[in-house]
């Protein structure tokens, strides 16, 4: 089944900055719930285990992610599939988009994904909200690394 | 009447072991050494298997075995197959696509098995699941039935064009389209018969032992036709000589036709038993259920009703588009054909008749025989369309029906059926006494004060059932006969066990066919015994489906009895030295006719065992008979539902206030069953009506794949039922029974949609009738309200 989402968060830092941590692994293994590894094999492929759970179904969901349409610093879109074995996949992308505000940044972000297997079948009701969910803690997460640690 | 002879509402023997937790059914059968089976499925809907590697898998815990359809390929295990023969229009033969029990090459839907893990304990088994990687090209999938026939669709199976299995028809087109033609008034509908999800209360479950010491393999299972599975299973699949293989269906809780078809499950478990030479067993859990039950319904139709100025019918047309889903199940092909367009004519004299059903291939679950298997959907299309006729010329619904009843019979429709006996005015009139017609308009008013809108809707159905005449159904294309076996063995203290064909799965069969040989013996019911289920232990049979076990399948148990009877008096003529012409049988006692001289049943039955009284010259010992019933027609139940209820305006939610079912079942048993069978059925129907319906998204996701999305109807859903019964006597059977196991599911959805469309004053509504779906009817039809 097919869901869409779109948020947007302001950051404290530059456009250039914001798209530098975009794209650096460690920042996004950090900032990705549940994420376990990411390792990069190019500067625009990774591959990513992450552990989700929606309502009854928990999946380690392992990854090839894309990153497309580089337009530093402006924005990026980044795509992928997962595989969460017998609990089903995910793929589906997020367009990226970086905007200067208040002395700081502006990203907005347009998911489209697709679930299929047992996460469309018991979770498809709680998958909207548990992505949100994911997306909100990602950010959270993210706006916390703009502020190196002292 | 005795108290436990026939048309007592004897309490249901088996209830006791239901009710409290000591059925038996196939998951509670274990063997030693058994392993459990937990399978991988497709997560995609449509998808290239591009490899499975299960060397990770392998090397799991627990794990014993894993296998994958190469092997089920190499092992030469063959397809299941569709067992009822379709031609099409043009003469060429049905297009049945290779179904494999585990995929080797390509998925078609998801949840289609493609490798299984057999392990020690299930949790071993799921967690061994987790490790096998099946790498999936994904192709793009067609769910829709409308859409699988179009160009660019996309194409499930090899050469087989437009996704297309047949394209069938039934009836004169040229009358139909003549009488159209000339007609005064035509009523033309769009129907969608929703989709269903059968949710027995036992999920189906396999347990297969394969015995190395002397090669011979059993299977428990959750099956409504033991003997069928087995057959199918050796002939067809090649799995063991039949007379190496042992079905048993022990308990089974709820079929609903579900559990009529062979499965992929239980071939693998078998294959696999003999692989790792241990017991497998699989039970599904409610998720699998969801996705690889055979579903029901499924149809796309459109309809159109030619009558004359004076509301008399003329002609019906049709043309379906059903959805077979991904794979032909066991009995698919006959649903939407012989089991629906021959019963397009109701219960009304239509003279002409013309019926296309196109069969297609989607990328969903299976699609087969559902609680009332194409007569629920036929009777949907002509109720729907007599009822809107009537609104249409501004004739009172009941009226127009009662224009067009047949009222002599035998009466030969033109879509083959030959209606042996009825009384269809009997049956509206009486409900319409129950259901106080009358007094619905004042009903209506008072309702309308409350803020709701309140419509009532009839539903005069007709079914056939008792299937089947075995010569009939062949000509039809039926890959078997659908006659019925019992077994009589009187024992020799007069007790008595009947061995019968017919499977009990919620019927209550223990007591009914109980009921009947107390009632001919002149036994106390406690001395009888049903047996069933079991292919060592009864001859063969067909099973139960299509309200089938009283018509035939009590049919042959008379046959049997009458037998019995027969050898019994010759052995009662040698105890009481008279002619055996001169024995007379009553209430349990064998009387020589004109004297006090008498046996009874008991030591009639001591005496054919002993043999003391005559010699091996004169007669042989024992007291046993079996015999085959084949019926020479089918039944036709038939009757008026009639639904009332209220429409809130405001959320568009319906409440059913009153249900009235008149029901003429031919003779019946036990009042209390036949009782218990309407008010499941229209539990079923109304659900249909209201709340099921499963979906899939675009890709090919089943987005009502639980409870949580599928709702099913539940007590407070529904109102206490008014029953009643009108009684014409079935000619083609000696009980002169109908049957009613499917009746309410086949009548209520027509009901509840009539009631519904009369209460909100569009036609414009589909199944099933959710409050949405009700709100936004009303806004379009309702006049805006002054702000």
């Amino acid at each position: 089944m097919a869901m869409t989402m779109t948020g947007e968060v302001q950051l404290p830092a530059s456009r250039e900055v914001v798209f530098a941590k975009l794209n650096d692994p460690e920042v996004l293994k950090a900032c990705i719930p549940g994420c376990e590894t990411l390792v990069m094999s190019s500067p625009t492929e990774f591959q990513a285990v992450a552990v989700t759970k929606i309502g009854p179904v928990k999946a380690r969901f392992k990854g090839n992610v894309h990153l497309t349409d580089l337009d530093p610093p402006n924005g990026y879109k980044i795509s992928g599939e997962g595989d969460g074995g017998v609990a089903g996949f995910a793929k589906g992308g997020a367009t990226v988009t970086l905007v200067e505000k208040d002395g700081g940044t502006l990203l907005t972000y347009n998911v489209e994904a697709q679930i299929g297997g047992k996460l469309a079948q018991l979770g498809q009701r709680l998958v909207n909200g548990a992505a949100k969910k994911t997306a909100d803690d990602f950010f959270k997460n993210f706006a916390a690394a703009m502020n190196p640690p002292a | 009447m005795s108290a436990t002879g026939i048309g007592a509402p004897v309490r249901r023997k088996e209830d006791f072991r239901f009710i409290t937790g000591q059925g038996q059914y196939t998951d509670d059968v274990t063997r030693p050494g058994e392993t459990r089976a937990v399978f991988v499925r497709s997560p995609h809907a449509h998808a290239k298997i591009k490899s499975i590697d299960v060397s990770a898998a392998r090397k799991m815990p627990g794990v014993i075995d894993v296998l994958t359809g190469a092997q089920l390929a190499t092992d030469k295990i063959g397809n299941l197959i569709c067992g009822w023969m379709i031609h099409s229009k043009d003469g060429s033969p049905m297009k049945m696509a290779a179904h494999p029990a585990l995929a080797a090459t390509k998925v078609n839907c998801v949840g289609d098995a493609v490798a299984v893990v057999i392990a020690e304990t299930i949790a071993q088994g799921k967690d061994a699941a987790e490790k096998v990687k099946v790498d999936y090209e994904v192709l793009p999938a067609v769910v829709d039935p409308a859409k699988a026939q179009a160009k660019g669709a996309p194409q499930i199976h090899p050469d087989i064009e437009n996704n297309t299995i047949y394209q069938w028809h039934l009836g004169e087109k040229k009358d139909v389209d003549a009488a159209f033609a000339a007609a005064k008034h035509v009523t033309k509908l769009d129907i969608v018969n929703n989709r269903l999800v059968p949710n027995a209360m036992e999920p189906r479950a396999a347990l297969a032992d394969y015995d190395a010491g002397t090669d011979n393999l059993t299977l428990w299972n959750t099956s409504q036709n033991p003997h069928v599975a087995r057959l199918v299973i050796s002939a067809f699949i090649g799995m063991a000589p039949e007379h190496k293989l042992r079905v048993i269906a022990p308990d089974v809780g709820g079929g609903f036709g579900s559990k009529i078809f062979i499965y992929p499950e239980e071939v693998v478990c078998l294959w696999a038993s003999r692989k790792v030479k241990r017991p497998v067993k699989w039970t599904s859990d409610r998720s699998e259920a969801f996705l690889t039950d055979a579903h029901g319904r499924d149809h796309v139709t459109h309809a159109e009703m030619a009558l004359d100025a004076n509301g008399k019918i003329l002609a019906l047309r049709a043309k379906t588009i059903a959805n077979l889903g991904a794979y032909m199940s066991t009995f698919s092909s006959s649903v939407p054909t012989y089991l629906y367009a021959t019963l397009l004519s109701g219960q009304y004299n239509i003279p002409s008749i013309y019926c296309e059903v196109d069969a297609v291939y989607t990328n969903t679950a299976p699609v087969d025989a559902y609680r009332g298997a194409g007569r629920p959907e036929a009777t949907f299309v002509v109720e729907r369309l007599v009822e809107v006729a009537a609104r249409q010329m501004g004739i009172d619904p009941a009226d127009l029906r009662r224009r067009n009843f047949i009222t002599a019979f035998p009466h030969q429709t033109p879509v083959i059926m030959a209606y042996d006996a009825g009384d269809y005015n009997a049956s509206l009139k009486k409900a319409m006494e129950i259901a106080d017609v009358k007094g619905f308009a004042k009903r209506k008013r008072e309702a309308a004060r409350r803020g709701k809108l309140r419509g009532l809707g009839y539903s005069t159905y007709i079914e056939a059932c008792g299937i089947a005449p075995s010569q009939a159904v062949g000509s039809l294309g039926a890959g078997v006969g659908l006659w019925e076996s019992a077994e009589v063995r009187v024992n020799p203290t007069g007790s008595v066990e009947v061995l019968t064909g017919s499977h009990a799965h919620g019927q209550g069969h223990e007591t009914t066919f109980a009921q009947l040989v107390s009632e001919r013996l002149g036994i106390p019911f406690e001395n009888v015994s049903i047996v069933h289920g079991d292919t060592d232990k009864v001859q063969f049979g067909m099973g139960t489906y299509g309200s089938r076990s009283g018509a035939v399948g009590m049919s042959a148990i008379v046959k049997a009895l009458d037998k019995i009877e027969i050898k019994a008096k010759k052995v009662a003529a040698f105890m009481l030295e008279a002619a055996e012409g001169d024995i007379e049988f009553k209430d349990g006692k064998f009387t020589v006719a004109g004297t006090d001289k008498s046996a009874a049943f008991g030591d009639v039955a001591l005496n054919a065992y002993i043999a003391h009284k005559f010699t091996g010259a004169e007669l042989e010992p024992g007291l046993k008979e079996t015999s085959f019933y084949d019926p020479t027609n089918f039944t036709f139940p038939a009757g008026c539902h009639i639904c009332e209820l209220d429409v809130d305006i405001e959320t568009g939610r319906v409440d059913i206030v009153n249900w009235t079912a008149v029901d003429d079942f031919g003779t019946i048993i036990n009042p209390m069953i036949v009782e218990g069978q309407v008010h499941g059925g229209i539990a079923q129907g109304v659900g249909q009506a209201l709340m099921e319906g499963a979906f899939y998204d675009a890709a090919g996701q089943l987005v009502t794949g639980s409870m949580m999305d599928y709702t099913m109807p539940r007590a407070h859903d529904l109102p206490s039922f008014h029953v009643g019964l009108t009684e014409t006597k079935a000619p083609s059977n000696p009980l002169g029974m109908k049957g009613c196991g499917e009746a309410g599911a086949i009548a209520s959805p027509a009901a509840v949609i009539n009631a519904i469309t009369d209460a909100i004053g569009t036609e414009h509504i589909a199944m099933p009738a959710t409050a949405n779906a009700v709100w936004a009817a009303l806004q379009k039809s309702q006049a805006p309200k002054a702000a």
